[in-house]
């Protein structure tokens, strides 16, 4: 190669790169937006069951467009990362683990509108049961999701992992949320439909958790390249 | 995980399949020009009927390391190698190796496509008549016209093979070179950047080509284009500054290398 050529090569080169890192760091920003907007409608969900807040329920419900609108941007940018930048190793895994996150948390939030969309029926009905465990999961399961977000941005495994186990706490708490109502609804079949909604939301937060889980097993696959999905998760352990 | 640069050692990498072949063994292998260290005792198995693919950053040693293996460096007057280089279960550098029959065997194709300022049939046709290849005429023909197909050049110049070869395009002159190579039966071939000088077309078609190649001939191919890298090679070696750092199979090396030289590399932190 002449030296001209390979000056030329080299800008080009160079030019690539910068691109790639700009790329990078739109999608990554875009995430942690998206994440916040996500992580706020779980918590804005689950409140407008427990303060029978119909505004708040309904606030929830007109912003999932917007998390929708984010879904479809970053996977616009990471396709076209993709197709103008070649990314390889990391930068490849970064972006096809950021092209599922955001499916993940786009599904988050329509599960935070299925929240909503119960709540406003519920709240037209006598409250059956001060709720305890309901707001319970909604902080784990949001903590989680932060978590699984942070974990991808700071690439972080450890955290990653912890996100991972914390899902069994979750599903405990489904269980007997789930137990408690069958219950209820033995003793008085009347509550039946209210108790019916309940289950539904304690399912979404519990299905909330799950992905979170996702997100975190994919920023294992990112940071050290091995795929940890469907494995048993106390292997995970160091 | 990434490796550190700590601890980077020479290595000959993760060992070649059971059912694979080893065409080339090469162990510490060092080369000199005049004083200085070109290549640091690289240890490497190359398998048979594979495209092995070298990248690295400009000077890493992965050309210089090409040349060793079929003794090209033996022209450069103050060029020095040491190690040992097997290919079958000969030692190349053994005083009774005629490194002319060594060339014939391991074929090479250069950056620039290079034809004899001769017609198209008569650079086909040069190799195997100093070696002998053919007894006669019809002999030499066939030679021609299959190494022509294989390189996938007969069909547009089978009715020009009297045409200067100079004056075919840069993809075709470089097909043109490919069947030059195949022409005196080799085992291996040694591509040195044989795209940078092509358009995308012309390089997709020498892609296509090596990829066919593969199934008769061992490659190894020299590239600065990782792309080019990860779409025709099976195994990945990256050099960095005379040291062979890692070398794997292709999907691991562009998809979670185990060092971070090669992860610097690869997503052009620098290099």
């Amino acid at each position: 190669m002449r030296a001209s050529e390979q000056l030329t090569a080299t800008e080009e080169k160079a030019g690539g790169i910068m691109l790639r890192r700009q790329e990078l760091e739109k999608i990554k920003d875009m995430l942690i937006k998206m994440a916040a907007l996500v992580e706020k409608a779980i918590h804005d969900s689950v409140n407008s069951l427990v303060e029978r807040d119909d505004e708040l329920a309904k606030k929830v419900i007109e912003g999932d467009l917007t998390i929708n609108t984010y879904d479809v941007g970053i996977e616009e940018d990471c396709i076209r990362a993709l197709a103008r930048t070649q990314p390889m190793a990391i930068d490849l895994r970064f972006i096809t683990t950021a092209m599922k996150i955001t499916t993940d948390l786009e599904r988050i939030g329509d599960n935070a509108v299925n929240i909503c969309e119960r709540a406003l029926e519920l709240n037209r009905e006598p409250a059956l049961k001060p709720y305890i465990d309901i707001p319970r999961m909604k902080n784990i399961a949001g903590g989680m999701v932060r978590d699984a977000i942070n974990a991808f941005v700071n690439q972080d495994r450890k955290l990653a992992t912890d996100v991972i186990m914390r899902d069994d706490e979750v599903d405990d708490l489904n269980e007997s949320v789930h137990k408690e109502l069958t219950f209820i609804i033995s003793q008085d079949p009347s509550t039946a439909s209210r108790a019916i909604k309940i289950t539904y939301i304690s399912k979404y937060l519990e299905r909330i958790a799950d992905h979170a889980t996702n997100i975190a097993e994919m920023v294992v696959y990112m940071v050290e390249g091995k795929v940890i999905r469907h494995i048993d998760p106390e292997a995970l352990k160091d | 995980m990434v490796k550190s640069r700590d601890e980077i050692y020479t290595t000959v990498g993760s060992p070649l399949l059971s059912d694979q072949i080893v065409k080339i063994s090469c162990r510490n292998v060092n080369v000199y020009y005049g004083d200085k260290l070109a290549i640091n005792k690289v240890s490497v198995d190359i398998a048979e009927k594979e495209v092995t693919a070298f990248i690295g950053p400009s000077g890493c040693g992965k050309s210089t390391f090409l040349r060793c293996l079929n003794r090209m460096n033996d022209t450069i007057r103050s060029c020095r190698m040491e190690g040992e280089i097997i290919i079958d279960s000969e030692d190349i550098f053994d005083r009774h190796v005629d490194p002319v029959l060594l060339r014939a065997r391991v074929g090479m194709v250069f950056q620039k496509p290079n034809p004899f300022p001769k017609s198209i049939y008569e650079n086909v046709a040069y190799g195997p008549r100093i070696h002998g290849l053919a007894k006669n005429r019809a002999e030499l023909d066939e030679i021609v016209i299959t190494s022509l197909q294989k390189a996938g050049l007969f069909e547009e110049v089978k009715d020009l093979l009297d045409h200067h070869g100079t004056g075919l395009s840069g993809g075709q002159q470089q097909r043109l070179c490919i069947a030059r190579a195949i022409s005196v039966q080799p085992e291996i071939i040694l591509m040195d950047e044989p795209c940078s000088a092509l358009d995308p077309i012309a390089t997709a078609k020498i892609e296509e080509l090596i990829e066919e190649l593969r199934q008769n001939y061992t490659i190894i191919i020299v590239t600065h284009s990782m792309q080019q890298a990860a779409r025709v090679s099976q195994r990945t070696a990256f050099f960095h500054l005379g040291n062979l750092i890692e070398v794997d199979d292709t999907n691991k090396v562009f998809v979670n290398p185990e060092h971070e030289l090669t992860q610097d590399y690869i997503t052009g932190r620098y290099g």
